[in-house]
């Protein structure tokens, strides 16, 4: 089972185990994890699960697709390595996957 | 746990009637913002809070399971001391003792009541609705049932062109069912979108097969041998192995106005989701909340006003500050289209429209007097949704000319 480390807003590390075919998102809304909204709840339709992808993870995760690059486009404080995580599929090979949640999602 | 009272043996903390998107999120609102008290979630469904939106559409064609619905692990509720009391109907309040009563007699007691009652389908007013071959859509068990009789070729009739109406006619088309949509209006999505959008998705949903008949409305359900009839006003009759009806939603609002809490087409409440009584709050599809940026009260169906007055009510409840407000937005997923709104269209002086409905890709900006943006209907728009919606909620003047060509980006159009 993936384990994947949310680092929230605060500096807090929050490592919790992650269900392969899950997303990203949904992986930290049902672990509870502050400052993910995901008021869409995956549709690609709210840009409020917004994460960055830790640097060394950045080309292992799967690429941006034109709607997530579309809606990360208009979101807050965007870097290169801004991901919606509704988007980041769990897989194996992101066992140990580290991702930072901004203070905003709106 | 079948003690009189749930709680003998701990302080009254928050109880929360209502266990869906509302309620299950106030409780991870209040755990992430360090309440320390005892939180009860009362549901009357047997599933732990799960996504609806899912309902209509991924879960109608086999792509969701229930897994997948759920919004937090089971674990989740034990690891945060959520008590848990699924399939359990409240009855009463009492405020005078601040005690929650339920059917089965138990009894609870409260610092904190957080009524997420939700909404439930309106009834349609004709005959035959109580017929097994009549369906609603609005919990995973109405799903469940859709889903089973939602077969290729099934003979599918849908009452209302509304979103949920709509969503379900894409999803039925994608199994292959034969779909027909009844709507009383003389377009779909009358109540709930402008006649631009209605036009576009009666286009869409006509050329992907979905049969309408507008401006009819149903008479009867039947049963003729075995086999279903729709019955509309002007004689014709529609076979269905299937009826849907899909005619809105009304608020479960019963237990708060018999306990003597003001409501007027859902619970009233304030800015922080309080009702008129300090020590009960309301959230999400049951209430009616002030919306500053229209001046208004609204009542709003949605899952991001779920999640903004659970914060509401999560803040308060904490002595914290209250969160910033936000700008209502929805969506609705139909065959490959997204449809994203955000604000309402109220106080509209002038309809712009950018981009071209006929290359399916366009948006409605609803522009008031003072040109600022009410509301924008966005049909695979994603920049014209998220620009408008950060425009809206800033109160943005923006010149109308620029708005109107789509050669100009988005983040152009502010004055």
């Amino acid at each position: 089972m993936p384990q994947i480390t949310f680092i929230t807003a605060d500096g807090t590390h929050r490592t919790v185990d992650a269900r392969n075919g899950d997303s990203v998102m949904q992986t930290a809304i049902k672990n509870g994890i502050p400052g993910i909204d995901a008021d869409c709840g995956g549709a690609c339709a709210c840009a409020t699960c917004h994460v960055y992808v830790d640097e060394s993870w950045k080309d292992r995760v799967n690429k941006v697709g034109d709607m997530e690059a579309s809606m990360l486009d208009f979101a807050q404080v965007v870097l290169p390595n801004s991901r919606l995580s509704c988007q980041l599929q769990v897989v194996e090979a992101l066992d140990g996957l580290v991702v930072a949640i901004p203070e905003s999602q709106h | 746990m079948v003690e009189t009272s749930i709680n003998s043996f701990q302080a009254p903390g928050t109880v929360i009637i209502g266990a869906g998107h509302a309620g299950g999120s106030v409780a991870a609102f209040l755990r992430q913002n360090g309440y320390v008290g005892s939180i009860t979630l009362i549901g009357e469904e047997s599933l732990e809070p799960y996504q609806r939106p899912p309902l209509s559409k991924a879960w109608l064609k086999g792509e969701a399971n229930e897994e997948g619905l759920r919004l937090r692990r089971a674990e989740f509720y034990i690891e945060n001391r959520i008590q848990l009391y699924l399939n359990t109907r409240v009855d009463a309040i009492d405020r005078s003792a601040r005690l929650v009563c339920m059917a089965d007699g138990k009894t609870v007691n409260y610092d904190n009541l957080i009524l997420a009652t939700g909404a439930r389908a309106r009834t349609a007013p004709f005959e035959g609705t109580s017929l097994p071959v009549v369906l609603e859509l609005r919990t995973a068990t109405d799903a469940e049932k859709l889903k089973l009789a939602l077969k290729q070729g099934a003979r599918v009739v849908i009452v209302g062109g509304g979103y949920v109406g709509l969503e379900v006619a894409a999803s039925a088309r994608a199994l292959g069912a034969e779909v027909v949509v009844v709507e009383r209006e003389a377009r779909p999505l009358a109540r709930v979108a402008c006649s631009q959008l209605s036009s576009f998705f009666l286009r869409y949903h006509s050329q992907r097969g979905v049969t309408f008949r507008l401006g009819r409305s149903v008479q009867s359900v039947q049963m003729l041998d075995g086999a279903a009839r729709v019955c509309l006003d002007d004689g014709e009759q529609l076979p269905a192995d299937l009826v849907l009806v899909g005619v809105g939603a009304v608020p479960n609002e019963e237990l708060a106005r018999h306990a003597g809490l003001p409501c007027d087409d859902g619970v009233l409440v304030d800015l922080t989701a309080r009702t008129d009584d300090p020590n009960i709050y309301a959230i999400g599809d049951c209430t009616r909340r002030p919306l500053p940026l229209y001046n208004r009260k609204v009542r709003l169906e949605s899952v991001p006003n779920a999640l903004e007055q659970a914060k509401q009510a999560a803040a308060s409840i904490c002595n914290l500050p209250a969160p910033r407000p936000e700008t209502p937005w929805f969506w609705s997923d139909q065959f490959d289209v997204k449809l994203q709104i955000a604000g309402l269209p109220m106080d509209v002086a002038e309809i712009v429209i950018r981009g071209d409905p006929n290359e399916d890709k366009f948006a409605v900006f609803h522009v008031s007097a003072d040109r600022r943006i009410q509301a924008v209907e966005a049909v695979n728009a994603v920049p014209e949704f998220m620009m408008g919606r950060q425009l809206i909620g800033a109160r943005t003047e923006i010149d109308v000319e620029r708005l109107r060509n789509p050669s100009i980006s988005m983040k152009e159009i502010a004055i």
